[in-house]
């Protein structure tokens, strides 16, 4: 990338955001009457106002620059416009805390996420189509970096454009967390004190926004994590030239992007305090970021369904031939596993969230026991999506290991169809645990017994996985370049999250564990092992396929072997002292429970695992340009993607190919897994 | 063949260290009810199956990597096999065989937690954003009940907890006690404690609860019968003794409603407005006016706590209380007294 535009979109984000500051700073006065430096009216002007200059100093106004300018405008006609009809109807007050009242910015988020998709263009295929006019298959890209900052079609470009999205998340929201460690480094209230002030908010309140946004973020990252190595990966991998539906799949992920930024705008609209589960009462008495947040979820949730709808339609017709189900890649075993869940979950997040805007907005008592609602209902509505989430999560990690593990112990899979129905097992099985997260909530005493069965009952499957890479393991010829060290500590930091689960199964225990620091590492160990090990190993092995580059393996190892001993700690820090008597989202502990020391070091491991991820970063940014040529087979696989020159030609395979063999069979002299068409001159 | 051997060794000799290595960790805090018997039970016998997990994966993961690495020079691929059906039913039927067994063990170590004593003391517990409310049962002779923001209990003796919450969910924990359970707005939840050590803990709100919700913390004193006995006498005599004056009677609805949580009664910042000197003195809202702190502003601040908000106090809501006018008044005259 020429250095002059980003240095121009630093300039612009900097001007722009001191307009925006001024101005949020001089409307916040007109109605509040006093100058509030460190206000939410500011802040999210500033935000707004910096977040699309940045892109247009960068890009011009095309692309994502166009959809944030209209969201702004979208969002401030919006509210506007339910601002003048409640003054029209007499309601009062007509403005409020946050300058606009809470249905005037939840109706302006709702319109400022509609132009966006309009703004950046999305739409503009589909309204052709409605007025009858053609429009090409095919889009040409732009050449170079700028086709990642607007619309295209190309599944490959539209998964570097999630994973990055996914990555700028991961390092928001690490920040976060890296804010309130410190807080947690010693008892008493550091700097987030109760005198504390920013975004109207106190430093405790700041304290619980900034968790419970941690939260959040990270979820919507690995969702958008877990769809950008889907998208990028699977259509090549079963040898179709691109998604099924293409359009669809950009409207997915440009979805996305406004959802982030209702994310972001929920922090300085006076944040809200109930971590991400938002549980009602609490969540319907927090300020209009809660709302922010509830849209931003809503939002998200379209782009993980179509996507998954996307991935089933592109297996299940678009395979190349020969492609049998029991000759799939196993990773496309493991996406589509994740999108039968995405498909048939994510709604039920939808809605008890939407049940809550609307118990907010116009009164309606869903979960409010004044008015005969139930607050445990919810609950079980959240949790039948949220639980499943976590499975979303972690399939495709585990199918990420599935799939590399052989090519550097080059050695069959062991056990393939297992490993493959095991998937579709733990989703299946996923959908009737959730109320394992509510055994304290009140529930009926003995329903939680069927849940323990069917919690413990993941473990067989989970089982089945571990005990298949291991077989794997045994006997081969182990290489151990940096997405194999990813793979091999994903497979181990997930056997620390699987084992300390069952604990949490056994309802007697669990009310022990619940809401502990327990909770809390055991949560991070299946995350990271399920997700975040595996997508790294993802992104080191797929990095030349998509760049025909390499990432550095010196300061890939660096990563690796910085990251992993700091994690661990981490870890078993929070499920020591988890078990000791320390509970979850607390903004600070009792002095006399003796935690200081282990909190200590839990941060400093936490800044620690924040400096590995700073130098995958710089590993990843440099190396696009930078990085040693690798432009053949660089891994030695049998996949076909690695059989033809990277970066891949736009629609994938130039020539067609057939499944002759078993994908995995290394190790079998003279077999092959896929054989190209002889015909050349045929294009898709 | 000498693989199998060697990993088999190394996979009971890890589990056993490990295991005594957890043990001697005491990974628990000291158990004071009779409810923590079974649980740390059940515990340890999770331990035990963590150990073993872990051993059967890592070591021979670990094995692998060090035996089967590619060495300095060597080219081609591993041993060409595909997988094992047998080896698969077995590592997928003996799990579930276990599990089926943990999840029965599971459901009679919960029935043990659930065991009541119809015969048990009932004290009926309210969460408060940020406090605990514990009423006791009504003294038999003057009708009067005890309201703390403490738990004490007698050793040895079962108490049922009926709990419910006043605005958002809480949830009761004291990790001595191990059991854990919800308070829910709009209802009430059961908790069965039998303590068996005196001592003093602690119990706190492990629900995320809000702003202070890390600050939900109020003492457990569990005491011998005879000592327990005293201590409710003693309240018993302060409710009677200041429910005889208005300001008493505020007073004491003040410390059994958590208002302290957020109000100082010294002049420290805290949540909310300090009442040091409140009553009479010039308050300033946050839309720039001043009022003077009368009772009917404080009377209204109760009431409809959003009416006015003091400057400074603006990102925090107040709970809504149900308070009757004479309690009402009875407070607003123990702030009087507050200079």
């Amino acid at each position: 990338m020429n250095n002059n535009p980003l240095r121009k979109a630093f300039l612009f984000l900097v001007v722009a955001g001191a307009v925006g500051y001024g101005l949020g700073l001089g409307l916040d006065f007109l109605v509040a009457g006093n100058l509030n430096f460190s206000g939410s009216v500011a802040s999210a002007f500033t935000l707004l106002f910096s977040f699309t200059a940045f892109f247009y100093g960068l890009y011009g106004y095309r692309g994502i620059t166009r959809g944030l300018v209209w969201q702004v405008e979208g969002t401030l006609i919006g509210a506007f416009l339910i601002t003048g009809i409640r003054a029209a109807m007499g309601a009062t007050p007509i403005f409020g805390a946050f300058f606009f009242s809470e249905p005037a910015w939840v109706f302006g988020a709702l319109s400022g996420v509609l132009s966006f998709i309009f703004g950046v263009g999305i739409m503009d295929d589909w309204i052709k189509w409605a007025r009858g006019i053609d429009t090409p298959k095919y889009h040409e890209d732009e050449p170079g970096w700028e086709k990642y900052f607007s619309v295209s079609l190309d599944h490959k470009v539209i998964g570097i454009q999630y994973t990055v999205t996914a990555l700028f998340l991961i390092a928001i929201g690490g920040t976060f967390a890296l804010i309130f460690r410190t807080e947690l480094a010693a008892s008493q209230l550091q700097f987030l004190t109760t005198t504390f002030r920013l975004f109207n908010q106190t430093g405790p309140q700041l304290y619980n926004t900034l968790m419970s946004l941690h939260g959040i973020l990270m979820i919507i990252s690995i969702l958008l994590g877990v769809s950008g190595i889907i998208n990028y990966a699977v259509p090549f991998l079963v040898g179709a030239h691109d998604m099924a539906f293409p359009r669809m799949n950009a409207f997915a992920y440009w979805v996305a992007v406004p959802a982030s930024v209702l994310m972001l705008m929920s922090l300085v609209l006076g944040g809200f305090d109930t971590g991400w589960t938002g549980y009602p009462p609490l969540s319907s008495r927090a300020p209009v970021g809660m709302q922010m947040f509830f849209l931003g979820v809503f939002t998200a949730g379209w782009s993980s369904i179509l996507g998954a709808l996307n991935v089933i339609a592109t297996v299940l017709r678009m395979r190349a031939k020969g492609m049998t189900a029991m000759r799939l890649p196993i990773f496309v075993w493991a996406g589509i596993a994740t999108s039968i869940i995405a498909l048939t979950a994510t709604q039920l997040i939808g809605l008890s969230f939407q049940l809550v805007m609307f118990q907010r907005l116009f009164g309606m008592g869903f979960f409010d026991a004044t008015k005969g609602g139930n607050p445990v209902l919810f609950q079980h509505l959240f949790w039948f999506y949220s639980h499943p989430a976590v499975y979303v999560f972690v399939l495709p990690g585990l199918g990420i290991i599935s799939e590399l593990l052989p090519v550097f112990v080059r050695k069959p899979l062991f056990g393939y169809r297992w490993i493959a129905m095991s998937s579709l097992g733990i989703a299946l099985v996923g959908f009737v645990v959730w109320a394992h997260h509510m055994f304290t909530s009140g529930m009926n005493e003995y329903l939680r017994v069927p849940f323990m069965y069917s919690t413990m009952l993941v473990a067989v499957p989970t089982g089945v996985k571990f005990f298949s890479w291991v077989a794997t393991l045994w006997g081969g010829k182990i290489e151990l370049p940096t997405p194999m060290l990813f793979v091999l500590g994903a497979i181990f930091i997930f056997l620390l999250g699987g084992i300390t689960g069952p604990p949490n199964a056994m309802v007697a225990v669990d009310l022990h564990l619940h809401d502990t620091y327990w909770v809390v590492g055991h949560f991070h160990d299946t995350i990271f092992g399920g997700f975040v090990y595996p997508f790294f190993a993802a992104i080191y092995f797929w990095f030349p396929k998509a760049t025909g580059r390499r990432m550095s393996e010196l300061w890939g190892k660096v990563h690796f072997w910085l990251m992993t001993p700091s994690f661990l700690v981490l870890t078993f820090g929070m499920m020591f002292i988890g078990l000791r008597g320390m509970r979850r989202r607390i903004a600070d502990y009792d002095v006399a429970l003796g935690f200081d020391t282990t909190h200590l070091i839990l941060t400093i491991a936490g800044y620690l695992i924040a400096l590995s991820v700073l130098i995958f970063f710089i590993n990843f940014f440099y190396s696009i340009k930078n990085g040693e040529k690798a432009e053949g087979n660089v891994w030695n696989s049998r996949s076909p993607e690695w059989l033809v020159p990277s970066p891949m030609h736009p629609h994938n395979y130039p020539v067609p190919f057939e499944v002759v063999g078993e994908p995995y069979d290394y190790g079998l002299p003279g077999s092959k897994y896929v054989e190209f068409a002889a015909v050349k001159g045929k294009k898709h | 063949m000498r693989h199998f051997v060697v990993v088999g060794i190394l996979i009971i000799l890890v589990s056993v260290l490990l295991y005594i290595g957890l043990d001697a960790a005491e990974l628990l805090p000291v158990a004071a009810s009779a409810q923590a018997t079974p649980i740390d039970w059940m515990w340890n016998i999770q331990v035990i199956a963590m150990c073993i997990l872990f051993a059967i994966i890592a070591v021979p993961m670990f094995y692998s990597l060090v035996v089967f690495r590619r060495r300095k020079g060597e080219t081609g691929d591993g041993m060409h096999f595909e997988g094992n059906t047998s080896l698969e039913i077995a590592w997928s039927s003996i799990p579930l065989v276990i599990v089926v067994v943990f999840a029965y063990l599971g459901a009679v170590n919960l029935s043990d937690t659930l065991r009541r004593d119809p015969s048990a003391t009932i004290i009926k517990v309210t969460g408060i954003q940020w406090s605990w409310k514990f009423e006791y049962p009504a003294d038999p002779e003057t009708g009067v009940v005890v309201i703390s923001d403490e738990l004490h209990l007698p050793v040895g003796k079962q108490v049922l907890l009926r709990m419910t919450s006043s605005d958002v969910i809480h949830s009761f924990w004291v990790p001595e006690f191990r059991v854990k359970q919800d308070l829910v707005p709009g209802r009430f939840t059961e908790l069965t404690i039998t303590p068996t050590l005196e001592g003093n803990y602690k119990v706190s709100c492990a629900e995320l609860c809000g702003t202070s919700h890390y600050f939900m913390v109020k003492p457990v004193v569990i005491s011998s019968q005879e000592e327990f006995e005293v201590w409710l006498a003693e309240q018993l005599i302060i409710a009677i003794d200041l429910g005889k004056t208005p300001e008493g009677q505020g007073q004491l609805l003040v410390s059994q409603n958590g208002c302290a949580a957020c109000h100082s009664i010294n002049g420290a910042v805290g949540i909310g407005p300090t009442w040091f000197g409140l009553f009479g003195s010039d308050v300033e809202l946050t839309d720039g006016s001043t009022v003077i702190a009368d009772e009917a502003f404080i009377t209204e601040s109760i009431r409809n706590p959003e009416a006015k908000i003091v400057a400074g106090f603006e990102t925090q809501k107040m709970v809504q209380y149900t308070f009757t006018d004479e309690e009402i008044a009875a407070i607003v005259a123990y702030i009087k007294t507050l200079k």
